[in-house]
């Protein structure tokens, strides 16, 4: 506080204390449940190692197959250096961009700091703690200008790779569109619901992408003169159109990512049969 | 004649408590109309700051049923009425008499901002060439009406009492709104990060959600200026690029 205050400031709440009279602790209890699951359906998903193709179809989990035993891996089986003891799965090599990404996006980081660290539990509810001072041994006094949460400044990285997985995932729904004929062995045209679920992942995932602050920050956020540059102008104007659904598309994107894993390990398992729709 | 419990908070830095009145609910009232009846009416002795009565001066910032609020922008119909509503001050400030706090740090806060520095104007009359187009983005930030909700809410000061390290919310948007000036030519980028704090915000959004002017603060404000204090501290390839071109 300013020197010359004579008075103090008011004395701080216990954990949870409010005056709202509103349920105040559905919302974090709501996302903390909503990435929970979400996370703990990815992890499995990822560990189990198989029954993520099927035919044309390949799960977003695991793509791009680098090494992998479907015909969609680009550099045949899983290489013969990968030690004895370590757990593999085609997904362990990939699968960290996405994650570095969605854990350093601003959404995220603002929602599960409410969720799961509680600083704070929600808006004007008192807080476990009252440190903040960010030293690394103790993760309960976190923020983000020291180590570790100042690693969430490389966001922008993670951007770059996310971009890439756009173009990636656009070749699999793309690739989703070509069925090989059982009779002649050709490649044909052809729509099935599969195809439907991965054009859809990638137009979720989009979205969710394309509207990242970072993103928009680069596009032309970072400048102050855009009247001159209308190429930029407009990209920053569409980014921030994304932008202000952030929120909605990081949780469509989450969860039809998730979806589309399952229907294609459905399918790759003959549980769930594939409609055609020609 | 309908009537409304009101539990106002009663003290100084020394100690207070809640104490109840129950006064007339007329057709239209806000919290402050409330307020100034029970002041007239039962406590001469009230302690509130106010101004406009029109949402345009930012003096009558309180905690209305624990959610920061200008009093004259609450309707008392919008509050249920089947429990008492609560009335206090702000609680990122210290508490000089009942509703009344001292938000004298803010003032302190800004005088610390690097002043509007523009380039030499572009013609002879002394004006410069603008466009809406890139006036719009800071003009979102002049709306401000310094009514302080935002620093009252967010909880690196509320809660973690942090006000020598953090500015808060309202005067990141303050720096936006000079930063992102298309004139301005000062850099307030390593303050933001070494003396003001920037880091400190964990981008909770309750500024934003408390601000009556409605600006975006956490979305248009404060993770832009973030962004552009990751391209001056944080981002290796820029300070490798900036290393060899010199720019
Ligand atoms: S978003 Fe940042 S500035 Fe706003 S209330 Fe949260 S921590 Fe404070
Ligand atoms: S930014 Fe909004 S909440 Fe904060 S002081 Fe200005 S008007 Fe009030
Ligand atoms: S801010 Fe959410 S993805 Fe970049
Ligand atoms: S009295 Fe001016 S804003 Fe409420």
């Amino acid at each position: 506080m300013a020197s010359g205050t004579t008075t103090s400031l008011p004395v701080r709440g216990s954990f949870g204390q409010t005056m709202r009279a509103d349920n105040w602790w559905v919302q974090p209890v709501l996302v903390a449940l909503g990435l929970g699951v979400a996370v703990l359906y990815l992890n499995v998903a990822a560990f189990l190692g198989e029954y993520y193709a099927f035919g044309n179809y390949l799960s977003p989990l695991y793509s791009p197959e680098i090494f992998g035993d479907t015909p969609h891996a680009l550099f045949g089986p899983k290489p013969s250096i990968w030690p004895e003891w370590l757990p593999w799965s085609p997904a362990f090599l990939i699968l960290w961009a996405p994650a570095g990404f969605r854990l350093t996006c601003y959404y995220y980081r603002g929602a599960y700091y409410k969720a799961f660290l509680a600083d704070p539990p929600n808006c004007s509810v008192g807080e476990p703690r009252q440190s903040y001072l960010g030293v690394w041994w103790k993760p309960t006094t976190w923020n983000e200008q020291s180590f570790p949460l100042i690693m969430q400044n490389l966001h922008r990285y993670f951007l770059y790779l996310a971009l890439l997985f756009i173009a990636l995932l656009s070749y699999d729904a793309w690739h989703a569109l070509w069925f090989i004929d059982p009779a002649t062995g050709e490649e044909t045209l052809g729509l099935g619901v599969g195809t439907l679920v991965l054009t859809l992942n990638v137009i979720l995932l989009g979205g969710y992408t394309l509207g990242c602050h970072s993103l928009r920050h680069l596009v032309g956020g970072g400048l102050d003169v855009l009247f001159d540059k209308p190429v930029r102008r407009t990209a920053h104007a569409c980014v921030g159109c994304l932008n202000k659904r952030h929120m909605l598309f990081a949780w469509m994107s989450l969860y039809w990512v998730c979806f589309t894993d399952l229907y294609v390990r459905m399918l790759s398992m003959g549980i769930w049969t594939d409609w055609r729709i020609f | 004649m309908a009537t409304a419990t009101l539990e106002i908070w009663r003290g100084d830095a020394t100690g207070g408590e809640f104490k109840e009145y129950t006064t007339e609910l007329t057709e239209g009232m806000v919290v402050l109309d409330a307020i100034h009846q029970v002041q007239a009416e039962q406590a001469h002795d009230l302690a509130v700051r106010w101004n406009c009565k029109a949402g345009k001066c930012g003096s009558c910032s309180a905690e209305v049923n624990g959610q920061p609020k200008l009093m004259c922008m609450t309707r008392m119909g919008d509050l249920p009425t089947d429990r008492p509503i609560t009335v206090e001050p702000m609680k990122a400030f210290p508490l000089v008499k009942d509703l009344v706090t001292d938000v004298s740090w803010n003032d302190e806060v800004k005088k610390r901002i690097k002043p509007f520095k523009p380039r030499p104007p572009d013609f002879e009359d002394g004006s410069w060439e603008m466009h809406q187009s890139d006036i719009d983005r800071v003009q979102e930030f002049r709306k401000c009406i310094e009514c302080y909700l935002c620093q009252d809410v967010c909880h690196v000061l509320r809660e973690h009492h942090m006000h020598d390290e953090f500015i808060g919310p309202r005067f990141l948007v303050y720096n936006a709104a000079l930063e992102m000036h298309p004139l301005d030519t000062e850099d307030r980028r390593e303050d933001l990060r070494k003396s003001q704090g920037i880091g400190l915000c964990n981008i909770t959004k309750c500024c934003t959600t408390v601000c009556p002017e409605g600006i975006t603060i956490t979305d248009n404000a404060i993770i832009p200026l973030k962004e552009r204090v990751v391209d001056q501290a944080y981002d290796p390839v820029r300070k490798l690029i900036q290393l060899v071109t010199g720019r």
